[in-house]
């Protein structure tokens, strides 16, 4: 055990060491995730908030803590495994008795621990800034709120890992993952929360995993109404599910890796 | 003991057979045609423990794409490969803390932090205690003449430094077999002759397995008693170096610098000509005839200095592959 959490702690902290280098870009990918304090701004203009059956200070928190999600759910393991299998870094790591996934996972985790002061810092702005912030959820629900986020985040990550197993049968499978991207925008709650949907589309998001990676943990956040109990055995259900397919997938590449350039 | 054996090793890739031009590129993207491309053929050697072997090929000859089955990396179209009683390509963890690969060309150092910090990555990795780790880095460190370069980022050193921090990291783990891929590739001449002298020093006290590829007959003539050839996916010679360079160049090269300078005509009859650059004149000459033609050479020529050397192991390589010998 105390050799997994050395092992753990070393991992994290090179990564974190690695990720400070590029500090200037994370604070560019952090104010590129402003796509929900963006629809806040759009939804608040409109009078629409009334459309969603939102208070303004319900949709002001649904948007911000949407915005905290996001930044802390960004995943990016398919195009740095792609880049890693066509240059050939991944072989090294193949060679060594730890599975390439943790430390992509490592790397992740790093890149979140970077953003976290452009986040407060954001967060602070349209909290002093915003009407009708006032009236938080207490911390608890906020420590909730947050594991539940990394649950979002590992669900996410784990969805996009068995997405990267096609890289071992095509070289550019990251343009997989664009795919992803629009059905994800709009059925995780990042456009507008879920509740407001028509029942036809919520069923719809409902039968995908995206609500739980933005919706759920952004309800949950800002302290609006949650099946707790339910959203968890969602998030367990479809990671039990994916879990098992990105292992098959990679022994399955792996018999096909051809270790190219390297 | 046998530490490592292959068997009827073999490995195809299926690639993409494409024709050039537009016709060629429409028909690839309607109709995509594949084919097998062997790069290894019933490949058969073992290598006993704390043997240094290197394997020798032209580029593409099947050298790298042998190591990286030995190593577990892809898995063989055929045949069987043991490694330290291991199955490489099921890379048990016990098997990949008993091996290494050290990729010339390719690094496993993180570049933008210092190589210390990718140690520290390997020893918690590899399961070594902090106290220990230090104790080996600095053992490795002394070994390889490493200090400061430790604390400096990937990125700023030199390829010498560079190829010898990954020797570092490569090797934390006491590995007791070695695939060595071109771990000499770039490096100028005194850093070439510092990584062989390490490598020899590291082999004597560990007695470690060592398996080298490279385009530097240096590495293998300073290293290896015993060559593997390769060429077109398929072992031609397994044996001593000694023996290779005896039985496949039954020659020697004469360098001679002469009083003036001559046509190449001139040389007719004193062996085969391979250079003339003004005053200096390269032969090579059949070694039951070398005595005979020296004499020649003196009475024929102001010779001002003669040498006679076994001529250079990737000439007779080259000369082999090209003469067709092993078609």
């Amino acid at each position: 055990m105390s050799r997994t959490l050395r092992l753990a702690r070393v991992l994290l902290s090179v990564q974190y060491a690695y990720m400070l280098e590029y500090r200037a870009e994370i604070a560019l990918w952090a104010l590129s995730g402003l796509l929900p304090l963006i629809m806040l701004a759009l939804w608040s203009g409109a009078d629409a908030a009334a459309d969603l059956s939102l208070s303004p200070a319900e949709l002001t928190r649904y948007f911000l803590a949407a915005f905290v999600v996001r930044q802390f759910t960004v995943v990016w393991v398919i195009h740095i495994f792609e880049e890693d299998a066509l240059q050939g870094r991944l072989s090294p790591y193949l060679l060594q008795p730890l599975h390439p996934f943790w430390r992509y996972l490592a790397a992740h985790i790093a890149e979140q621990a970077t953003r976290v002061p452009f986040v407060l810092a954001i967060v602070l702005a349209v909290w002093l800034f915003g009407a009708g912030a006032s009236g938080w959820p207490p911390p608890s629900t906020w420590l909730l709120g947050l594991l539940v986020t990394h649950l979002a985040f590992l669900l996410r990550f784990l969805l996009q890992s068995v997405i990267t197993m096609a890289c071992f049968w095509s070289e550019r499978a990251a343009a997989l993952d664009r795919l992803l991207l629009i059905p994800y925008l709009f059925l995780s709650g990042l456009v507008a929360p879920l509740e407001a949907f028509p029942p036809g589309l919520r069923r719809l998001a409902a039968a995908t995993p995206f609500p739980s990676m933005v919706d759920f943990p952004a309800r949950l956040l800002s302290g609006g109404e949650v099946d707790l109990l339910g959203g968890l055995a969602t998030l367990a259900a479809w990671m039990a599910l994916l879990l098992p397919l990105y292992l098959m997938l990679w022994r399955a590449g792996l018999r096909r890796y051809a270790a190219m350039g390297a | 003991m046998a530490i490592i054996r292959a068997r009827g090793l073999g490995k195809s890739f299926r690639v993409a057979d494409k024709q050039p031009g537009l016709g060629g590129t429409l028909r690839h993207f309607f109709a995509r045609r594949l084919k097998d491309i062997p790069a290894v053929r019933d490949v058969s050697f073992t290598i006993e423990s704390g043997e240094v072997v290197g394997f020798l090929g032209a580029n593409g000859a099947g050298k790298t794409t042998t190591l990286k089955m030995l190593t577990g990396l892809i898995e063989p179209s055929a045949g069987e490969v043991e490694v330290a009683g291991f199955r490489p390509f099921r890379r048990q963890a016990a098997f990949l803390r008993t091996i290494t690969l050290v990729m010339g060309q390719k690094q496993q150092l993180i570049w933008d932090l210092p190589p210390l910090d990718s140690l520290r990555v390997n020893a918690a990795v590899y399961g070594i205690g902090d106290a220990d780790a230090r104790r080996r880095i600095d053992e490795l460190a002394e070994m390889l003449e490493l200090g400061e370069e430790l604390r400096r980022p990937v990125r700023k050193l030199s390829l010498g430094q560079r190829m010898k921090a990954e020797l570092l990291a490569a090797l934390l783990h006491r590995p007791s077999v070695l695939f060595l891929d071109e771990p000499t590739l770039g490096l100028d001449v005194n850093a070439q002759v510092r990584v062989r002298e390490f490598l020899a020093d590291y082999n004597r006290r560990t007695g470690a397995t060592v398996l080298l590829t490279s385009h530097y007959m240096g590495d293998i003539t300073a290293l290896c008693q015993r060559v593997l050839l390769i060429h077109q996916g398929q072992l031609f010679y397994d044996g001593s170096l000694q023996e290779l360079t005896q039985q496949l160049a039954p020659y020697r090269e004469v360098c001679c610098d002469l009083g003036a300078v001559y046509p190449p005509e001139a040389f007719r009859g004193f062996g085969e000509l391979e250079s003339v650059a003004g005053h200096r004149v390269r032969l090579l000459v059949s070694r039951d005839q070398l005595t005979g033609t020296i004499s020649r050479l003196l009475s024929t020529f102001p010779v001002l200095d003669l040498e006679v050397n076994d001529p250079p192991v990737e000439e007779i390589i080259g000369r082999l592959f090209r003469e067709g010998a092993v078609a």
